[in-house]
């Protein structure tokens, strides 16, 4: 029992990161239709830009929002230099090209920071807190507390505020929004933005338990990627339930199963669930009109 | 044209596709003859035979293959020209899939890898006779992607590149962790390809060997491009719907040009893996198979000429951005962004366009 | 051969798009559907070609019972279409487009194609050969050397019925073909339904524009919400008492449009 607790704990916490990552690719694909590829790179920078901005002497509590504002302003120049110039390219060429911005930032990464891994030290000390003979990390509930107040903003961002409206309302019918004369270029901007923000706060939250280096972004991209669709694109609450659903299983697979295998099985599942729900758990069926 | 518009409005994914695709496809760098109105029933003269894509272009890639030796300085570039030559017959074949029937696959390393260990487990671990080898790694990817194709191949745009990507990413873990068979992580060393008496080794026997499959290759993609076949292919990449209602059991198609292009990345797989005589699970993973598809992209969609100038590119550029050390994958990435934007339908179909203006 | 709608039902999240239809298509003849928008006609013609499948009821070719055929095999069995919202092949040429509706009558192995046998070669040259001559017959000759997308609406609308011709049909469905086009055009789409009937093609026909039904139909069928209104020759259906109130209340716009 203790042993289920111990994976179902690390588990969350685990499937909290993909779920703040698979929100990130959920709000710019629901914006643009474009899957950022790059929404890895985001976590990364997030993680080392703290890291490097403490080394260089700040407190976490400056540190962080700092680094989260570099790598939204990351996000901004991605959107403004990359994305938008190709906006009417096909699916694949802005697939493309957000693989040569994550190309990039990690190049730039590498040569600016190195390649060693770092460690953020826990936002409240290192000591676990037992729970019924289980180990709960003290960040973990730093992640999942974070992830409950994202998921809040986020709410209260898209119903209640004109810029969260006009972003829904892009999303559910662009010539549409534009017609009433929402500026879709600052929504992109915006979406762009918000995930680079998400993803950051993913990275740095993330640190202290997994470390970070700077090709940590792949892994985690494609796994925050695998919550997105799990859920259903597009779908908030597909994302996080998607996260979450994907975390524990992977633990549970890891602890009772084989370690081994651990991160197979997030794609397994996903192949799974694709194979018999093609538009993911909680996505919309669209149907083709001719 | 509001027709068009209004299509994207509710299929943004396919109706993008279709617009950024190259019209001259099969015809790449020459198609002028070939798009002339006399086309239809006109007797081709032996000019026009020779200047058709098929013919001219594969006897093009063929000169360039058998001069190319001449300027190949040293073991390193010869093997430079291996890995060229090799990763343009995963592309060739990839190109089939995404470029003429317009299904993306961001699993395509692990078919390519599949290949490679399929050779190097059957012949260092159970000494069977290489070509064999070989031939069970083709027959057992081509049955592996006919399972997994018709699931996989139902859906669309990204939950297609999802599904591809996991299948990608699944394989490469099995080869991480399988160390008793794979070598693991650290790889394995692969014996030489014997055939009949002979020892196939050393750079210069398998720049031959990868060259003329590169060209085969390339002559049997282009022929089948040109078939109604082909344009079946390129069909439904236009429009599911509309090949469904002409004739077109779409389905069948789409699993059909699947399983060739894993067959074509497994052939290449068991040659690389001879060829470089060991085997990682690198060449499996996630970024070789985004690889295959940035050179497919880049070189030009529907174009197969495209795809061996875009793994020649990327093949040889990081040997030569290696000047600038650590610069290295910036630029990379930097030079990615740029060709997508400026030449988002890749290299090869915009200068064929551009020298069509040219001529006339 | 005659083919029959019999019973047929379609909904979408409950509600009707067809409602307990039922008529039999009379084999040489033009079959004209009229209605007003929303009648369900375009979704009539996606269940007889088999892109959507009716919640209830069947769909007759001679006799066979075709309801659960995939649209490739029915187009194999005779059945052709065009569509309202264009379908065409923006990523070919005109003539190949035209080459594809060949698909049915050439070789489809993988190896010989692979191989480029000569049989591939002579399947070839006997699709351009065929397209090039449909494309004439419809009146696009000068297109035949042309891109897809740089055709303009009215030739793309030609290119349709080409292909849907190429693939030598016993029953062609039309959706709209003159929506969007000028008088001088209108005239000719006129013209070539004329002939293709007169070829023995059986025409199902979708067109708002009443002259254009009136003069070329044998046989209409008027539906308002799904469902039967009236049927007849055109003289029957033009004097029947709930066609008229029907178009000279809320689908009078559409009608005369």
């Amino acid at each position: 029992m203790a042993e289920f607790l111990q994976f179902l704990l690390s588990g969350i916490t685990v499937g909290a990161i993909y779920a703040l990552v698979g929100l990130g690719f959920s709000i710019i694909y629901n914006a643009s239709h474009v899957i950022n590829f790059a929404q890895g790179e985001f976590v990364m920078l997030g993680g080392m830009g703290t890291v490097f901005l403490m080394a260089a002497g700040l407190p976490l509590i400056v540190a962080m929002p700092l680094a989260i504002c570099v790598v939204v302003a990351v996000g901004l120049i991605l959107e403004k230099l990359a994305v938008e110039p190709a906006r009417d390219a096909t699916v694949v060429t802005l697939i493309i090209i957000t693989i040569g911005a994550s190309i990039f930032i990690r190049g730039a990464v590498e040569v600016t920071l190195g390649k060693d891994f770092h460690r953020l030290p826990g936002f409240s000390g290192d000591e676990p807190i037992l729970i019924g003979g289980a180990a709960l990390q003290r960040q973990s509930l730093w992640i999942i507390g974070a992830l409950i107040v994202v998921v809040a903003g986020l709410k209260w961002f898209f119903d209640h505020t004109r810029l969260g409206k006009a972003v829904l309302a892009t999303s559910h019918n662009r010539i549409a929004a534009q017609l009433v004369g929402i500026e879709v270029r600052t929504i992109l901007l915006v979406s762009f933005g918000l995930s680079a923000g998400l993803g950051a706060l993913a990275g740095i939250l993330t640190a202290p338990i997994t470390l970070t280096k700077y090709d940590i972004g792949i892994m985690l991209g494609l796994k925050g990627f695998a919550a997105a669709i799990l859920g259903g694109l597009g779908s908030g609450f597909g994302a996080v339930a998607g996260g979450i659903v994907l975390g524990v299983i992977e633990a549970m697979a890891a602890g009772y199963v084989s370690s081994a295998y651990k991160d197979a099985v997030a794609f397994v599942i996903i192949l799974g669930v694709l194979f018999f729900m093609p538009s993911g758990l909680f996505g919309a069926k669209g149907a083709e009109r001719v | 044209m509001g027709d068009r518009a209004q299509k994207s409005l509710f299929d943004l994914s396919v109706a993008r596709k279709v617009q950024g695709t190259a019209k001259h496809s099969p015809h790449a760098p020459l198609s002028a003859t070939e798009a002339a109105p006399g086309g239809d029933g006109a007797v081709r003269t032996v000019g026009a035979w020779l200047f058709s894509a098929r013919t001219g272009g594969v006897l093009l890639l063929a000169a360039i293959v058998a001069i190319l030796p001449l300027f190949l300085p040293n073991k390193f570039y010869f093997d430079v020209a291996i890995k060229t030559a090799l990763h343009a017959i995963v592309c060739v074949g990839l190109n089939l899939l995404i470029g003429y029937a317009g299904q993306i696959s961001l699993g395509h390393a692990g078919f390519f890898a599949l290949g490679g260990y399929a050779s190097a487990i059957l012949t260092a671990r159970f000494g069977w006779p290489g070509l064999v080898a070989m031939l069970a790694g083709a027959v057992g990817v081509g049955v592996l992607a006919f399972l997994v194709a018709r699931p996989i191949l139902r859906l669309k745009g990204h939950y297609l590149a999802m599904a591809t990507l996991g299948l990608g990413i699944i394989i490469s873990i099995i080869i991480n962790r399988e160390i008793p068979l794979t070598g693991g992580p650290d790889g394995m060393s692969v014996p030489a390809l014997w055939v009949g008496p002979w020892r196939l080794t050393g750079p210069i026997t398998w720049y031959w060997i990868s060259g003329v499959t590169l060209v085969l290759a390339v002559w049997l993609a282009l022929n089948l491009v040109e078939s109604p076949m082909g344009r079946a292919l390129r069909a439904l990449h236009g429009s599911e719907v509309a090949a469904e209602t002409t004739g077109i059991d779409v389905t069948r198609y789409k699993v059909l040009v699947f399983v060739v292009s894993a067959v074509f990345a497994s052939i290449a797989g068991s040659l690389f893996a001879h060829a470089e005589r060991f085997m990682t699970p690198v060449e499996a993973g996630f970024l070789r198979s985004i690889e295959f598809v940035t050179m497919v992209v880049l070189g030009g969609m529907a174009s197969i000429f495209g795809s061996v100038v875009g793994a020649a590119i990327l093949t040889a550029l990081p040997q030569v951005l290696a000047v600038f050390h650590d610069f290295k994958h910036l630029a990379l990435g930097a030079i990615l962004i740029a060709v997508m934007i400026f030449m988002p339908k890749g290299l090869v179909p915009t200068l064929a366009a551009l020298w069509r203006r040219r001529v006339g | 051969m005659r083919l029959r709608v019999d019973n047929v039902t379609k909904e979408f999240g409950g509600v009707r798009a067809v409602s307990e239809l039922s008529f039999t298509v009379e084999p040489g003849r033009v079959h004209s559907i009229i209605g007003p928008n929303g009648a369900g006609k375009t979704t009539l013609f996606n269940i007889i070609t088999g892109v959507y499948t009716p919640t209830q009821g069947r769909i007759w070719l001679g006799d066979d019972d075709i309801t659960a055929l995939p649209p490739a095999a029915r187009a194999a069995r005779g059945i052709a279409r065009t569509f309202q919202n264009l379908q065409i092949f923006f990523n070919m040429t005109a003539l190949e487009n035209v080459m594809v509706g060949r698909h049915l009558h050439a070789p489809r192995r993988i190896l010989p194609s692979m191989f480029h046998m000569p049989g591939i070669k002579r399947a070839n040259r006997e699709a351009r050969e065929r397209a090039a001559e449909l494309m004439r017959k419809v009146g696009l000759a000068r297109f035949i050397g042309a891109d897809a997308d740089s055709m303009p609406y009215g030739a793309l609308k030609r290119l349709e019925i080409a292909r849907a011709l190429a693939t030598e049909p016993k029953i062609l469905l039309l959706d709209e073909p003159a929506a969007g086009l000028n008088p001088k055009e209108t005239l000719e789409i006129d013209e070539l339904i004329q002939k293709i009937a007169q070829s023995g093609i059986t025409v199902v026909l979708v067109e708002h524009n009443m002259k254009l039904v009136m003069g070329v139909s044998d046989h209409i069928l008027v539906l308002d919400y799904g469902r039967r209104l009236a049927e007849g020759t055109a003289a029957e259906v033009r004097n029947n008492p709930d066609v008229i109130r029907a178009y000279l209340g809320v689908g009078a716009v559409a009608g005369a449009a």
